[in-house]
């Protein structure tokens, strides 16, 4: 196995490295400078046989066309967005993520953010560490529990965030490209009609072509004033200056976001307003998963190269 | 009619100012421009209104003969001296309930919020550090944690019906085993609790028994990996070991809604990012405290009209 050429995208996790670096022959791209990738790439086509991405830094035609000898794209990540799909279709390449060992952390964080966006738990804190709390109360805020949550994307981590919300008393509605009949939640099969019957709007669908800016200016504005909007799916699952205007007017109350259209980059004027919650991408960023994830990546390429069954393979 | 109250939101100063004569008394002015207010109006107080900070001790209560009732805007009623209203034939009432839901969410934010490092996160994110330095440190998971709650009455019960959807098994302790927990694991010791869990959960009434339920045993019981959340009463709590076993990393983080001395909080705390610290804000949603207002208002009514009370403790 130490022959098999391993290109890893980018640094991920610590210990999903050590072991790369150990079962494998291990490429760090991030090592290169820039203009020697080319070249990088061409000296070490012939032993690269997989890639490990995740969902900051995909796979595109360019690189897959790079590597001809690639046979498996491995993300440690569930979303497979930033993968050429197609291209890997074409060419015969396997891609695996990592469903179910996230979902836990990123309904859990779904949660964490409708809480901490309706309770201000960031503003509370920061309020009581700066020694306000001794000139006067803080003031009040707004209740989750018995709240309508519409969901966008009934799938794995949609229908955990449901489950967790209905424990706060919460009425489920949810919008999705099909309706599921054994889920016992109301249906809307627009999202417009999704975010005028909620007034909290999560998105945990994935991101394709349909689903790019499925959360608009039109949607913003039914989800209304009082309605506020989280976002554990993709950044591109928003149109985000949409957003930014909406929640400096006013025309949304607030919202909890864990992913932007440019990550690193967050839209300047949110870093100043209290009632949004900033999140930098870490919807799965716990060290259990992570371990997970990472032992999930590690028993895909494994079983690749041992002919095996792929444990969770997308194509 | 007349009322004494303190520091109340304006929803319900409308309301008492329409029905009743209302005096406001403030207490954080010298004590004696308090005591000269309550000389003055003596006679005419028939009824006070308290709230989780300030309520009715034994001083307030023998400086007004014609105390009647006494209507708190709070669950709790610890700051009441109810041996003292029970002798004299005074009614108090609370606001049971209509708040519930709203401090049990408290604690699931303070769960998750400790759990997932929110507030550092969020604080890094706003100061650019992300684009600057890259991703956050690793968090640790709470679906599947064990809570563990310490006294399963209607607020414990709405936090263990929230965990149980995350996932986490969940324990308690309290005097005698509960028929309504019959799936949650019983604790005969609030030690046994705390070493049985990963997350406890102070969730009882404050009375001289409860005082410090949480010392340095249950602490060290608690561990390096443990999460304590407060949404009890500060008392609960013996404050200083708290912070020292923070300080020294024998505790693995806290969520604190209540402090020994409101509204002053241990400074030694404002540099730790593993707590989450709340001005005592269990209650204070919009929804609660129209609630809660209607509750101390309509106990007053009731009880000015001789019907029955509507929430009376005592």
């Amino acid at each position: 196995m130490e022959s098999i050429g391993v290109l890893l995208m980018c640094p991920m996790y610590s210990y999903l490295e050590q072991e790369l670096q150990s079962r494998f022959n291990l490429f760090k791209l991030w090592q290169q400078p820039p203009s020697k990738i080319t070249e990088f790439l061409k000296s070490n086509q012939r032993t690269i046989k997989a890639v490990v991405s995740n969902a900051r830094v995909g796979v595109d035609a360019q690189l897959i066309d790079s590597l001809p000898n690639l046979e498996i794209v491995a993300s440690f990540s569930v979303g497979f967005d930033k993968i050429d799909l197609k291209r890997c279709e074409e060419k015969g390449i396997r891609v695996t993520n990592t469903p179910d060992v996230l979902t836990d952390d990123v309904a859990d964080l779904g949660i964490a953010l409708i809480l901490a966006v309706l309770r201000k738990i960031c503003p509370c804190d920061g309020f009581v560490r700066s020694g306000k709390w001794k000139d006067g109360d803080f003031g009040l805020s707004t209740k989750f529990s018995s709240k309508p949550v519409g969901i966008v994307g009934l799938g794995r981590i949609g229908s955990a965030i449901a489950k967790r919300a209905q424990a706060f008393g919460c009425s489920i509605s949810y919008h999705s490209r099909t309706q599921k009949p054994l889920k016992p939640y109301k249906y809307y099969d627009n999202i417009v009609d999704l975010a005028k019957n909620c007034s909290i709007l999560v998105v945990a669908c994935s991101l394709t072509d349909e689903t790019r800016h499925i959360v608009n200016r039109e949607v913003i504005d039914a989800l209304g004033p009082r309605g506020i909007l989280i976002n554990v799916g993709r950044g591109a699952h928003v149109d985000e200056p949409e957003l930014v205007s909406a929640l400096l007017e006013g025309r949304l109350a607030g919202a909890g976001l864990d992913v932007y259209e440019d990550e690193p980059e967050v839209p300047e004027p949110l870093l100043r307003l209290d009632n949004v919650v900033l999140l930098p991408h870490v919807g799965s960023d716990t060290v259990e998963t992570c371990n997970a994830m990472a032992d999930l990546v590690l028993a895909n390429l494994e079983a690749h190269f041992n002919s095996r069954p792929l444990p969770t393979p997308v194509i | 009619m007349t009322c004494s109250s303190v520091q109340v939101q304006p929803y319900l100063l409308e309301a008492l100012e329409e029905k009743f004569t209302l005096h406001k008394l403030d207490t954080t002015t010298e004590p004696d421009k308090a005591a000269r207010f309550l000389r003055s109006h003596r006679d005419s107080i028939r009824a006070v209104v308290g709230t989780a900070f300030v309520g009715a001790d034994a001083e307030l209560i023998d400086q007004l003969p014609n105390l009647e009732i006494v209507s708190s805007y709070s669950v709790g009623v610890d700051k009441i001296d109810l041996a003292k209203c029970k002798e004299k034939g005074i009614r108090v009432t609370n606001c049971p309930d209509v708040s519930t839901d709203d401090v049990a969410d408290l604690a699931l934010g303070l769960m998750l919020a400790v759990s997932r490092r929110l507030c550092p996160i969020d604080r890094y994110v706003r100061s650019g550090l992300w684009s600057k330095l890259g991703d956050y440190e690793l968090t640790t998971k709470f679906s599947g944690k064990t809570v563990g709650i310490i006294g399963p009455g209607n607020i414990g019960m709405a936090i263990a019906k929230r965990a149980e959807a995350f996932g986490c098994p969940i324990s308690y302790f309290s005097r005698s085993k509960k028929p309504a927990c019959i799936n949650y694991n019983y604790c005969p010791t609030v030690v046994d609790l705390a070493a049985n869990c990963d997350i406890l959960v102070v969730a009882c009434a404050l009375t001289p028994d409860t005082r410090h339920i949480i010392n340095r045993d249950v602490i060290d019981a608690l561990g390096p990996e443990g999460v304590l959340i407060n949404i009890g009463r500060g008392p609960h709590v013996d404050e200083a070991e708290l912070v020292s076993a923070l300080l020294e990393g024998r505790l693995g983080g806290a969520g604190l809604d209540v402090f020994q001395d409101e509204p002053n909080v241990p400074e030694e705390l404002f540099k730790l990012d593993n707590v989450v610290l709340m001005p005592h804000v269990g209650s204070a949603t919009v929804e609660a405290r129209k609630a809660m207002a209607d509750l101390v208002v309509g106990n007053l009514e009731a009880h000015f009209l001789n019907k029955p009370l509507l929430t009376p403790v005592v």
